[in-house]
């Protein structure tokens, strides 16, 4: 039950009290760019979702048991962008290779999303929930937990903002706030929203 | 010394070595063989994924023009693309039977009426779907354009409440009449200049009732084409466009003005 409790509470905070995009502002650049159309705000979405979990999976291991030991925290971001960036190239291929549906559904997607901020930011953030005097098995599992909670939030407010755009489309706004500035209003709006979930996890789970 | 600088640099340079490594390998065994051909084929074409070749799009076209498919069956392209990838696959090249658009509705501002003042969202398919639209007659065109927004060669214009095409842009490639909820936009061969510039099917008195330039079916074009080129069936004139000589005398009967003469 306690597991159960805690596994909620850090998903729910992933996706609704910390969401990624409209309270950290990470990954603001596809936010904006592809949230024209309800497809490929999914497409890109389900992308995001599957590279977080394998960035994840792979940097965590890297920071306990080489740059931790050795003092060599400050590296972290430099490795990580290296690793996520690498890593990707090669599950791209693997994905063309064996898994060619998949691979044309994530298509363009994959390489778009090797540097962008939100995948290196839920890498780094899972390092700062490290709790080093849990056993890794945990904390591993946790993280893992955590970055599909972020994609899982990255994809909420996708999808909501492509509704929100394809209202904006049909209506007739002012010329001087035709185009980005009505829709950055309109994901202020959407942002002060989620705002709003800020206590609603803890609350929950009391 | 070693601790603080070179361990952390060997480690970067290291793990940078290594996994350009691994994708230099993976790139080696997990290449997936692309046809060249394919690539090749693919860039003439004009890549609008218009689908009037018949094909899902540009990429599932150059793939079945490599597995043997007709050359000429890319409208957009012509007969420029049609002999590029001719010269690529090595096979002669076939003419393309260039192609474009008509409207087939001449219900415009002075020739019609609107029956209400509609509110709603601004597409030819919602107001279509509220009671068969906003114009007095039920087979006329919209005038929200949402052709407007399918082309891509910006060929197509609203113009005093119907969608006009503009001939010289056209290509012939149908997105428009893919749009149209009342299916008033016809492909038809750049030779021909006569057409019927109406869709209704409504009786004659009917059609006369809500336009004043809408084909009644009074037969008249039939008896007049020396080429036996129209035939009326339920109350609307055809033209075939294989018997047409484009002679233009049904424009002339015509009592209504249905039948146009292309540039009009």
């Amino acid at each position: 039950m306690e597991f159960a409790k805690n596994m909620m509470i850090i998903l729910l905070t992933a996706i609704l009290a910390e969401n990624f995009i409209l309270t950290k502002f990470l990954g603001i650049c596809p936010f904006l760019g592809v949230s024209k159309k309800l497809d490929s705000a999914v497409g890109m979405s389900a992308a995001v979702i599957f590279v977080m979990v394998i960035a994840t999976a792979v940097t965590f291991p890297i920071y306990v048991f080489l740059l931790d030991p050795f003092e060599l925290e400050y590296l972290e971001t430099l490795v990580f962008i290296l690793v996520i960036a690498a890593l990707v190239q090669l599950v791209e291929m693997v994905l063309k290779k064996f898994m060619p549906a998949l691979h044309r559904a994530l298509g363009v997607y994959l390489p778009l999303i090797t540097t962008n901020c939100a995948v290196l930011g839920v890498t780094m953030l899972d390092i700062d929930n490290w709790d080093p005097s849990i056993s890794f098995g945990v904390s591993f599992g946790n993280a893992l937990l955590y970055s599909v909670g972020a994609g899982l939030g990255f994809m909420l407010a996708m999808v909501l903002f492509a509704g929100v755009r394809s209202r904006l489309d049909s209506e007739k706004t002012p010329k001087c706030f035709q185009g980005m500035p009505i829709t950055l209003i309109a994901a202020a709006i959407v942002s002060v929203a989620f705002m709003g979930f800020g206590g609603v996890v803890d609350g929950l789970f009391k | 010394m070693f601790e603080a600088y070179i361990f952390p640099i060997l480690l970067v340079t290291g793990c940078g070595l290594l996994l350009s490594a691994i994708l230099v390998i993976a790139a080696k065994f997990m290449a997936v063989k692309t046809d060249e051909t394919y690539e090749l084929v693919r860039a003439q074409l004009p890549g609008v994924n218009c689908g009037a070749c018949g094909y899902a799009g540009c990429d599932d076209y150059a793939k079945a023009l490599c597995n043997g498919a007709k050359t000429n069956l890319c409208i957009p392209g012509g007969d420029s693309v049609s002999a590029a990838v001719s010269k690529v696959l090595g096979v002669e090249a076939a003419d393309v039977e260039e192609q474009f658009a008509i409207v087939k509705c001449g219900g415009n501002c002075d020739a019609t009426d609107y029956i209400m003042d509609y509110q709603g969202v601004k597409t030819c398919a919602a107001c279509n779907s509220f009671y068969q639209g906003r114009v007095s007659c039920s087979h006329a065109c919209l005038g929200f354009g949402d052709c407007v927004l399918a082309c891509k060669y910006d060929a197509i214009h609203i113009m005093n409440g119907i969608a006009v095409v503009d001939k010289s842009k056209c290509v012939g490639c149908g997105m428009c009449a893919r749009e149209c909820p009342n299916h008033l936009i016809d492909i038809i061969p750049t030779t021909s200049k006569v057409y019927v510039s109406c869709s209704s099917h409504d009786k004659g008195a009917q059609t006369r009732r809500v336009c004043k330039d809408g084909c009644i079916g009074c037969r008249k074009c039939e008896k007049a084409c020396p080429s036996g080129a129209i035939s009326v069936t339920d109350n609307l004139a055809h033209i075939d466009p294989q018997k047409c000589t484009n002679c233009g005398i049904c424009a002339v009967e015509c009592p209504t003005g249905a039948i146009k003469v292309y540039p009009i």
